[in-house]
């Protein structure tokens, strides 16, 4: 069964590299025409051709491609003749670090209010955060991070606006330039888990098997932590899973609005450089980080949930 | 002797959407004394498990308490504080739910659930939980009680979770039990067995129970006094003799007119009509549209519960011309086949759920496994009705599905008509499909929530008759009369119908396709017995009309006699014994058929069940030798383990598959 699904885990993240390769490869022109723009062209173009391998037959390229990458070695870059896996490098930490904090403040937020709503079902704590967490996923996030850095940069002059430390620094250079845009992403992320788990504590402390638990006389928050909650946040585990993967993916919007050095942006810069090898690599890290990331929420949901680990036992 | 349960005058109502509080309960009292049996009995929608929930001054979310008190030892349960409530809660007073794989908490393991229990409400040291654990699992008769307390619910059947649910509720030592349907959608088999065990456990411990069901066959077996609600109120209370015998209420007569009983050939008298919803009772008695002895007065004024001279508390103005009324109706008589052609052939089918692996597809193996099901051989006549009997896990879906083309046999075939059937609906022509028709057990699973009755009718029309426009309108409204529902039907959603409706509507549409071959899968097993005997009544009267071929399914051996022409019993997806209805169910039989026919429980307080065999559930049919060779009561040694049992003859059309010869058979 795990092996199974890592197999197809594996299938899944080729499948996205082939299809990137090959979206990249029927635009027109290369990453040599793209590099020299108008000096594309005679004997420029096919030394940089030479030099780039770019005149070899497509199904070569895609296996120097896939093997390197496979090796860790992504190419290099078209225009500064870098190494992208160390440029990327870098700005996957950068974006890492940035979730890693979005994550740390929003989960436990999220299901802790999530719990409290559930269980405070249309009472004024339930309608004061449900509502919130509605206009928190409406508002588009570069909305909210302009009101942000208006009120606490701009006003109350409490928060750096924009992060000036340049991709490469030490972690601890990016505080306190990254809380604005923790609280932005962390406001997104915490209004999408939270509906999430209020919706499946409801439909759990209706169930059967919690008024079973108040008929045999089990105390409220015996009921609440042992016989709901471990039920009702399973279906949590997913949710979180894709939010991991939108936040490891790059949040475009908020690291172009605070000019935050993560993936997100590199991802811009690159589309409008042309750099296409770059725009290739970043697109297979961030498909591998999604299936990645579901791959270990399914698995955590199979080893949470009895009754899927009974199936994967048996070997469906 | 002071009560146990003391209830009085209790109502509990809702808030409707037009802002009116409408009544589940109307001024219900009832009294419960300790080491008494009493059971609540009723349609749904009649209150019994409201009552008996308020009994433990517990309402379901949005119910509220209008009136009354709920005394237990003498202390109303809704004047208790919390910590008082839990304390009694499944200590004193304990439930057994109607689900209990829904009542068991999936995420813990058993043994946790009931060791929460004793450390809940037993006075026992902590280091002794786990032993008193193993002993209440032993109790209630479960194999094995060490594995089980590491399984979580889900690994469990239907019969050990209900068990565990007991076991759960003993933990406490309660004076009373409440249990609300223990034993509904459980095997006849393990259902009787589970009943003599409550019966047993109650007796012993002195407890008292209430006891809410439907199924008034259970209630004979396990009460005493009987409460007969009806549209949230008692309608009749009495002992269970004179409930069952003798009731003098029209309601309960109407009720016990329209069980299917085993030996009677007759089809049961549906009880026409549903009850009013809950505030629509009007000022008058509540069971007035529905009753035959009607009279004006009895839509003005309410009848008051009183004592009647026949026996019983009563609420009924007529209760002794009830009373003489008593029993003289007759069903109508089912239609019997005359013989005919041959409608479907299965020939040595055999179907397997188990996939084959990847390296024995590769080397051309099949599965290791032995089929679900196999070596089926069955011929119906045109017009003819076959009922599938078996407990649960013995194939009797499954072959309606491999006939319907829903699952591919492994090796066999089906013929309808003259033709083979192709093995699935992908290849089948429209011809082959509207030939056959599948009604389904639950409506509400089959029905589309989101389809108006009129789109549910329309799309075999459109499509097996490209009927479009009026013609297709004026069709949909035809097929509906003959299902006795009318046109304004049609506009309906399915969530607007009652569950014998919504059946209605599932049987219209399978008979819209004009199909040669209908299989019912379970069709009344959801339903009321009142509306069960309706549904039962309208199949009989398509089969009269259109002249269809039925195979019917049913766990219900009663259900299954009233309509069948021939029964084949099934255990593990093997045939046991197959003939006319009045063969199978009468003289020498296969031992299965003797251990079904024995588990029946039928409405009669002096019936008793015979349970000749443990209502163990076995998880693959055995490799070789007889499929029932674990739980025969009357095995015969080596042979039935190793040797395939020979088909035996004792009549013509009637084959029973046993090793036991037929002078033995004959004589148990």
């Amino acid at each position: 069964m795990l092996m199974r699904r890592l197999f197809l885990g594996a299938i899944t993240v080729w499948i996205v590299s082939v299809i990137i390769f090959a979206g990249v490869e029927v635009l027109p022109g290369d990453a040599c025409t793209a590099f020299l723009e108008r000096e594309a062209q005679g004997k420029l173009l096919e030394n940089c051709r030479e030099a780039q391998g770019l005149n070899r037959s497509a199904a070569e390229r895609y296996f120097d491609w896939a093997s390197g990458a496979l090796r860790g070695d992504l190419g290099v870059s078209a225009n500064g003749q870098k190494s992208i896996s160390e440029l990327v490098g870098n700005r996957l930490r950068n974006s890492l670090l940035l979730a890693v904090c979005a994550l740390a403040v929003g989960v436990p937020t999220a299901i802790f209010l999530g719990v409290v709503t559930g269980l405070r079902r249309d009472k004024p704590v339930d309608l004061v955060f449900s509502t919130t967490a509605v206009f928190a996923m409406t508002i588009p996030e570069f909305v909210s991070a302009t009101v942000l850095i208006l009120v606490f940069s701009v006003w109350l002059g409490w928060l750096p606006g924009i992060v000036l430390t340049s991709a490469g620094a030490p972690v601890s250079e990016f505080f306190p330039e990254i809380v604005l845009p923790v609280i932005v992403l962390g406001m997104v992320m915490t209004a999408h888990i939270l509906r999430m788990v209020r919706s499946s504590v409801i439909e759990v402390m209706v169930g059967d098997y919690v008024q079973m638990a108040i008929l045999k006389g089990v105390p409220y928050w015996h009921i609440v932590f042992r016989h709901a909650l471990p039920n009702a946040l399973l279906p949590a585990i997913n949710v979180v899973a894709l939010t991991i993967a939108w936040l490891l993916g790059g949040v475009v919007v908020i690291e172009v609005v605070f000019n935050y050095p993560g993936l997100g942006r590199m991802m811009i810069d690159a589309i409008s450089d042309r750099d296409l090898p770059v725009v290739q690599a970043i697109a297979l890290i961030v498909a591998t980080v999604y299936v990645g990331v579901n791959l270990t929420a399914d698995l955590m949901t199979m080893v949470l949930n009895p009754r899927l680990r009974t199936h994967a036992l048996r070997g469906s | 002797m002071s009560a146990l349960i003391d209830i009085r005058d209790i109502s509990v109502g809702f808030v409707g959407r037009d802002g009116r509080t409408r009544e589940v309960l109307r001024n219900i009292d009832l009294a419960v004394a300790p080491g008494e049996c009493v059971g609540l009995v009723g349609e749904s929608g009649s209150g019994k498990s409201t009552l008996a929930l308020a009994a433990m001054g517990y309402l379901k979310r949005g119910l509220r308490l209008l009136n009354g008190s709920a005394a237990f030892n003498d202390t109303d349960m809704f004047a208790r504080s919390r910590q008082e409530l839990e304390r009694i809660r499944g200590g004193q007073l304990a439930l057994i739910p109607q689900n209990s794989g829904q009542s068991l908490t999936p995420t813990l393991r058993i043994g946790a659930q009931l060791r929460e229990a004793l450390r809940l409400h037993s006075a026992l040291p902590a280091d002794q939980h786990a032993a008193k654990v193993i002993e209440l699992l032993g109790h209630v008769r479960l194999p094995d009680p060490e594995a089980i307390v590491a399984r979580f619910p889900h690994e469990l059947s239907g019969g050990q979770q209900q068990r565990v649910a007991i076991a759960m509720a003993l933990a406490g030592e309660p004076e009373a039990l409440l249990l609300d349907e223990p034993t509904t959608g459980l095997d006849v088999t393990t259902q009787a067995h589970i009943l003599e065990l409550l019966r047993d456990i109650a007796a012993e411990r002195g407890m008292a129970m209430v006891y809410v069901s439907h199924n008034l066959g259970a209630i004979a077996r396990v009460c005493t006094r009987v409460v007969v609600m009806y549209a949230g109120e008692i309608v009749l209370e009495g002992t269970t003799r004179h409930v069952l015998k003798s009731p003098t209420h029209p309601y309960a007569q109407g009720l016990l007119a329209s069980i299917p009983k085993l030996d009677d050939t007759a089809l049961p008298i549906a009880l026409d009509g549903r009850p009013p919803a809950p505030g629509d009772a009007g000022a008058g008695c509540a069971f007035a549209d529905r009753c035959a002895l009607v009279q004006d007065r009895c839509r003005t004024t309410r009848p008051q519960l009183a004592p009647s001279e026949i026996g019983g508390t009563v609420r009924c103005f007529f209760a002794e011309e009830a009373g003489r009324q008593q029993g003289q109706t007759i069903g109508a008589a089912p239609v019997r086949y005359a013989g005919g052609g041959t409608m479907l052939d299965l020939d040595d089918l055999s179907i397997s759920y188990a996939k084959p692996r990847l390296l024995d597809q590769l080397l051309g193996r099949g599965a290791a496994v032995p089929p679900t099901v196999d070596d089926i051989s069955i011929s119906i006549g045109k017009g003819e009705t076959l009922g599938l009997v078996g407990e649960s896990g013995s194939g009797k879906s499954t072959i309606l599905k491999t006939i319907a083309g829903l699952l591919p046999p492994a090796g066999g075939t089906v013929t309808a008509g003259d033709r083979p059937l192709p093995r699935t609906v992908e290849h089948r022509d429209p011809g082959q499909l509207r030939q056959i028709q599948l009604i389904f057990q639950n409506p509400d699973d089959s029905l589309n929530p989101r389809h108006t009755v009129a789109d549910i009718l329309e799309q075999p029309l459109k499509l097996y008759f490209g009927l479009s426009g009026d013609k297709l309108r004026a069709r949909s409204a035809e097929i509906l009369e003959r299902v006795r529902l009318g046109a304004h039907y049609l506009g309906r959603l399915p969530s607007q119908l009652s569950g014998g409706e919504k059946q209605r509507v599932a049987i219209a549409r399978a008979f819209a396709a004009g199909p040669e071959i209908v299989l019912c899968d379970e069709v009344t097993s959801a339903l009321d017995v009142s509306v069960q005997a309706a549904v039962l009544d309208l199949l009989n009267d398509l089969k009269k009309t259109q002249g269809t071929t039925y195979i019917f399914v049913s766990h219900d051996l009663a259900v299954v006699r009233a309509l069948s022409d021939r029964v084949a019993v099934l255990y593990q997806g093997r045939l046991c014994e197959i003939g006319q209805t009045h063969q199978v169910f009468g003289g020498e039989s296969h031992p299965y058929t003797k251990v079904l026919l024995g588990a029946v429980l039928e409405p009669d307080p002096d019936a008793a069940p015979t349970l000749a065999a443990d209502d163990v559930v076995e998880r693959a049919p055995p490799e070789r030798g007889c499929p029932f060779q674990r739980r025969c009561p009357r095995r015969l040694g080596a042979i039935c383990d190793t040797d395939a049992p020979p088909w035996q003859s004792p009549e013509a059309g009637h084959a029973i598959r046993c090793h036991i010869s037929l002078e033995d058979l004959n004589a148990d």
